[in-house]
């Protein structure tokens, strides 16, 4: 346990040196959501979708763009420190994997929150439209989905190959799941059998689950949403303890 | 299995532990060691035991296997068959418990780019339940003033001492070092050879991988010759080279002509080769060269230049393998 808090302390640190990633994964999503929202402008006003838009489908994008974000990083560090002898030295010493690999998940998770809570700040600044969310509820949907979301970042990074490729495979796995999640497109208006593979796919449950929760859902209703997320927590972690490469 | 006393010799003639001192007790035992990488054999039947206090090298050309043995010893690695413990404990079973005892430095490990000195050094210190003082370590190691430099900024010696620091944070009975001097000038490679045995002074046992005849000649107590996954010979440096090189040469420059005849008559002497008055005498034996002094000695021949030429490890490994090291 001193591990873990020690590791990802220090990971915590060293990720913030890295000004580029540091950048990109926690502050490019504000400013997406803040461009996008004001280049509504009054707009907004007057038509009823781009009321939607701005007061729900953004908000969720953007906590979603900021999960994936954090996966695709954590995929893009699991493959440097391997490619480097960083996974196998660590392992070297009286430190469990999973702590090694779960520290990775606390400082992602830690950084995904930071980056929500600077979107909600400004957003109340800046953002052209008030935003309601049923806050209890949708942190812990945020965190379900980003626990889920990294989880299928370690099954990725347990089969890349090299640091190279590692954060674009990692956008060729999460961004066409995307685009069949509901998120931009109801499942119902998607042709038929591109509707049938969002269903079955995770990522389509994080948006149920993130829009349920944000809308105020009862647990009940979102009940089946989290237990696909669930499922694939667990199916992802099985795969990486089997999976995963260390060199 | 049959017990290991009667396997852990494949060579004939093994050297006992270190001359100085009375045998230690016996710290890595490693019987019919196997690992398969797919098809490809990387460890073959290889066995050998260290003792307590020596530094021990496993020397060979790159991809001998070397680094799978060392990794199989040290727990990183899962071997295919065969035999080891370190310390009485299994490096896999209780890899844990084995990994709170020893200390070990990764050939070609890197560490967080960013990561810096003192981050590491503390970072390791609070892994293990006892800890030597990170402050005092890196001191002796000369790495005080970059404290709280990233590692990216260190030069290759100052990674390999701090990669040392790193293995000695637990005050580890055992250290492992896999080609620890790779890639270092001449000048660092030195420091770190001081480094090595003074480790050793400490009563530490030190396990080491080179394809460094040199190293491997200044540094160790006992060798292990592998090539193509298989231990070929093992010994103390010195006493592979008297085994398997026992010829010994004596070069020197007078102004006398015409000694060829009676240098041949010196006991020991094998061949003379002449080249003005440069006298180049092959012989074999340990009394050869003294043979030599007191021939020009008793003459009392004028000298202008006198060297002996001793083989070495590298000769060593040619007789044994055919080719050189680096070939």
């Amino acid at each position: 346990m001193r591990g873990l808090l020690r590791l990802t302390w220090l990971e915590a640190k060293i990720f913030v040196r890295e000004p580029l990633g540091f950048v990109s994964s926690v502050l490019v999503p504000v400013a997406i959501f803040l461009i996008v929202g004001r280049s509504f402008g009054p707009a907004a006003d007057r038509s009823p979708g781009a009321q939607q838009f701005l007061a729900r489908d953004l908000p969720l994008f953007v906590s979603i763009f900021i999960s994936i974000n954090a996966a695709l990083s954590l995929i893009a560090v699991i493959s440097v420190y391997r490619e480097g002898g960083i996974l196998k030295r660590l392992r070297a010493t009286p430190l469990r994997p999973a702590v090694i690999l779960g520290a990775h998940v606390l400082v992602k998770l830690g950084f995904t929150g930071l980056s929500l809570a600077l979107t909600w700040v400004a957003g109340r600044r800046f953002y052209p439209v008030p935003l309601h969310a049923h806050v209890g509820g949708f942190t812990l949907a945020v965190i379900v989905t980003t626990v889920a979301i990294l989880t299928m970042g370690f099954v990725v990074a347990s089969m890349v190959g090299t640091a190279r490729f590692a954060q674009l495979i990692g956008s060729l796995v999460f961004y066409p799941m995307l685009a069949v999640s509901g998120m931009f497109v109801p499942l119902a208006s998607l042709p038929p059998p591109w509707a049938q593979l969002g269903a079955v796919l995770p990522l389509t449950h994080a948006v149920a689950l993130l829009r349920g929760a944000w809308a105020g859902e009862s647990w009940p209703v979102m009940a089946p949403h989290l237990g696909v997320l669930a499922l694939t927590i667990a199916i992802c972690l099985a795969l990486t303890s089997r999976v995963f490469r260390w060199e | 299995m049959p017990p290991l006393e009667q396997h852990a010799a494949p060579a004939a003639g093994i050297a006992p532990p270190p001359a100085s001192g009375a045998p230690g007790a016996r710290v890595i035992e490693v019987a019919h060691l196997r690992k398969l990488y797919g098809a490809t054999v990387a460890v073959d039947d290889v066995s050998f035991d260290v003792y307590q206090g020596e530094i021990f090298g496993l020397i060979g050309p790159n991809g001998a296997g070397k680094t799978t043995t060392l990794e199989c010893i040290e727990g990183v690695r899962r071997a295919d068959a065969g035999r080891t413990t370190v310390l009485g404990l299994d490096p896999v079973r209780n890899a844990n418990e084995l990994q709170k005892r020893i200390g070990v430095q990764l050939q070609q490990a890197q560490l967080q780019k960013r990561i810096r000195v003192r981050e590491a050094v503390d970072l390791w210190a609070a892994l293990y339940p006892r800890a030597v003082d990170g402050r005092a370590l890196l001191e002796q190691l000369g790495l005080t003033e970059k404290r709280n430099a990233s590692f990216m900024s260190l030069s290759g010696g100052q990674k390999q001492r701090l990669f040392i620091a790193l293995a000695l944070i637990n005050d580890p009975e055992v250290v492992f070092l896999d080609e620890l001097t790779t890639g270092l000038d001449p000048q660092a490679r030195r420091a770190i050879w001081e480094l090595v045995k003074g480790i050793r002074a400490r009563g530490k046992t030190v396990f080491l991988t080179t394809h460094l005849m040199e190293e491997a000649e200044r540094l160790c107590d006992r060798v292990a010759i592998i090539e193509h996954g298989r231990l070929i010979e093992m010994g103390a440096p010195a006493e592979l080279v008297r085994r398997h090189c026992p010829e010994r040469g004596v070069v020197f420059t007078g102004e006398h002509a015409g000694l060829a005849p009676d240098l041949e008559t010196i006991p020991g002497a094998d061949s003379v080769r002449v080249e003005g008055t440069t006298y180049t005498v092959q012989g074999h034996g340990d009394d050869f060269v003294t043979a030599v002094i007191r021939f020009v000695a008793g003459r009392a021949l004028t000298v202008r230049d006198f060297r002996t030429v001793i083989p070495t490890l590298e000769d060593v490994f040619l007789k044994l393998t055919g080719h050189a090291i680096r070939d």
